[in-house]
């Protein structure tokens, strides 16, 4: 009872499932026989990683963000629009696109902690928002091109020694996943997970819940930001290319084994939910299942893994003792961390 | 810090303020802002020598409120027991298929074809339902997942519109009496079968009793599952019925009918809008079709004003979020201090 895995809690399910996925590409597709393959497939996983890192730390604390797909398409498109093919403007507009993703997130933050709405309807109407003005804005369709430099950092690689050709969005990723794992080890993010179990518990205690919950909605438009960068460099300026990311990215989370409504799960478990994901759609392609089918595989999916996380829960304690079954929506165990 | 201040205020100023909040519920907060929308359009429009409230004024906001106020007053249920439904959209254009295709222009077909809709919708819910009781899964995720299951049904399936509505069954989408179209009144007729439905029976009272804390609830005796699996029932009963008039309308069903108009967002929007917690709990279809009808009316003033199709969504966001800091305002001058998700 009291020994307490390494790993968080629920993240050896995940990470089973996505070594299992990576079988099963390695026997579908040649081209998974050669550490490129899977170095492709980290590369096209990246962007949704990012956002489902940024998507985490919002969970956890126990809200959503549903306005990262928005903004997404709203800093692919502004970046595409301002730097107009210029490459002197490069430096200039990715500094401009961050700031604007911490922007909306320190808004979404705002209006979710002073003014008391829930996080849900605050980034509901931030989806409207963007989506409405950054058209109005453009006139319909985006407009401009990205430079070359712009888009290294989605599709171009670096030599890294002894590795060889490491892409940008690689690196990038694992920049952020070390530094996001080293941030939930420290103080600060265990605060943020101990918001999203028991936020009156932190406000007794003397934590500071608005700030931190207002500081993961700014890592969140900060981190959408970066996802943007990748994927406007990695598949170009369209006005569709955030579509459905943010459901996406809440997938990947909960596929992480990360809680709705917060206070349990690691940040590595919901970039793995992440590259899971990925991993399937690519083996679903390799198997020739018609695209149009993966939504519905998602669909079963994502079910199976929430039910399969909470109704653990359950049985191992019906087991035990039959009136005990209703606290298996919401374990009294505290979460390893 | 609350008492503080209310210590500081008299007595008899206290009461008569909160008599004030009594009064303004979110519900009265709503039609009034609807009043005053409906007269700032009014003076707007009227500006451009043209007139909101006309014969096509009135029809035209009607006919917006009525596919959005279906799906609202199921959405209701769903958020006044604390779940949530991310479905609705894609079963909109199932069911609109269904009917439209059992009853592929054949007159004696209609009522097989809405039967045939409708309980598909009804298994949807209860899939839906099941999910969430049995399989104890998030509402976000269950729902959401049974809209890719059925993403991937249409996507696999459809390519565009498909099956063909007999022309007497299109009366439902086109008929009207005087500026009000058949179809909103049968809308407003579902709506107060809902209004008494959750205010005046058991199983109502129970929805709101889940909603408000499902411990609590199961533990006076509620049968939490099987009220949150009706709530779901219901829901989708609701997008069912939007699908067949929707079909009835366009002559033909489209698998992506609902998916277009975001009846998924759009319905909580208008839900969230009227008043009720997200939380679950509080509110009613009342102020929900207040919210429909906001919702509506902005619309058709955007339209009659020729503002630009985006500007619509950026103050629909704004309207949205304002709306419910206002609410939450209230609430917090109500209650001790407490937090919403």
């Amino acid at each position: 009872m009291t020994w307490r895995p390494r790993l968080a809690e629920g993240t050896a399910p995940v990470l089973v499932v996505l070594l299992l996925l990576l079988i099963g590409l390695a026997v579908a597709g040649p081209a998974y026989d050669e550490p490129s393959g899977y170095l492709a497939l980290l590369k096209r996983a990246a962007p949704l990683m990012i956002l489902a890192i940024g998507q985490y730390f919002v969970i956890v604390s126990g809200g959503f963000d549903l306005s990262v797909g928005a903004l997404v398409t709203a800093g692919v498109v502004i970046a595409a629009r301002l730097i107009n093919g210029s490459e002197s403007a490069t430096a200039r507009v990715i500094l401009l696109v961050l700031a604007f993703g911490l922007l909306v997130g320190l808004v979404n933050g705002l209006i979710t902690t002073k003014l008391l709405v829930p996080s849900f309807i605050v980034t509901l109407g931030m989806l409207l928002v963007l989506d409405g003005a950054i058209f109005l804005w453009t006139g319909g369709a985006p407009r401009g091109a990205l430079s070359a430099g712009f888009r290294t950092f989605g599709r171009g690689a670096v030599d890294v020694p002894a590795l060889g050709e490491v892409p940008w969005s690689v690196l990038i990723l694992l920049g952020i996943l070390l530094a996001a794992a080293l941030f939930m080890r420290g103080g600060t993010g265990r605060a943020l997970v101990a918001v999203g179990d028991n936020e009156a518990a932190v406000r007794l205690s003397g934590g500071q819940v608005d700030r931190l919950r207002l500081l993961a909605f700014v890592l969140s438009g900060l981190l959408a930001a970066v996802a943007a960068i990748l994927l406007g460099g990695f598949a170009g300026v369209s006005a569709q290319v955030g579509d459905g990311l943010e459901f996406r990215a809440i997938t990947a989370v909960v596929l992480g084994g990360v809680l709705l409504g917060g206070g349990r799960g690691s940040v590595v478990a919901a970039a793995a939910g992440a590259l899971s994901l990925e991993a399937l759609f690519t083996l679903l392609n390799l198997l020739g299942v018609s695209g149009a089918l993966e939504s519905a595989v998602q669909g079963v999916i994502i079910i199976a893994a929430v039910a399969y996380a909470s109704l653990g829960n359950g049985v191992r304690q019906r087991l035990r003792w039959w009136p005990q079954q209703r606290d298996s929506a919401r374990p009294a165990q505290p979460a390893a961390s | 810090m609350s008492t503080l201040q209310e210590k500081a205020i008299p007595v008899g100023q206290k009461a008569t303020r909160l008599v004030v909040r009594r009064r303004l519920t979110p519900t009265v907060i709503v039609y009034l802002a609807l009043v005053a929308l409906l007269v700032v359009g009014s003076v707007l429009v009227g500006l451009r020598g043209e007139v909101l409230l006309d014969q096509g004024g009135i029809l035209n906001i009607l006919t917006r409120a009525t596919a959005l106020g279906l799906v609202a007053i199921g959405q209701t249920m769903v958020i006044l027991t604390g779940s949530l439904d991310l479905s609705v959209a894609y079963l909109v254009g199932l069911t609109s298929l269904i009917a439209a295709e059992t009853m592929a222009g054949r007159d004696g077909m209609v009522v097989p074809g809405v039967l045939l809709a409708l309980a598909v919708a009804a298994g949807v819910g209860l899939v839906n339902g099941l999910v969430i009781t049995v399989l104890k899964a998030n509402a976000f995720i269950a729902t959401l997942g049974v809209a890719l299951i059925l993403r991937g049904y249409l996507e696999d399936n459809y390519t565009g519109p498909a099956g063909d509505v007999p022309r007497g069954f299109q009366h439902l989408g086109y008929d009207r009496i005087g500026p009000v179209p058949v179809a909103a009144l049968l809308m407003l007729a579902a709506a107060a079968l809902a209004w008494w439905y959750l205010s005046r029976t058991r199983p109502g009272y129970h929805m709101y009793a889940v909603g408000g804390d499902i411990e609590v609830a199961r533990l006076s005796g509620v049968p939490t599952r099987r009220v949150i699996v009706t709530a779901h029932v219901l829901c989708s009963v609701a997008a069912g019925l939007t699908g067949i008039y929707l079909a009835s309308r366009l002559g033909s069903g489209a698998p992506y009918v609902g998916t277009d108009a975001g009846y998924d967002l759009e319905s909580i929007a208008a839900v969230v809008l009227g008043g009720t917690l997200l939380a679950g709990g509080r509110g009613g279809v009342v102020g929900t079709i207040g919210g429909v009808l906001i919702l509506a009316t902005l619309d058709t003033i955007f339209d009659d004003l020729e503002v630009d199709p985006f500007f619509k969504d950026v103050v629909r966001g704004v309207v949205l979020v304002t709306a419910v800091a206002l609410y939450a305002r209230r609430m917090i001058a109500n209650r001790a201090p407490g937090r919403l998700a």
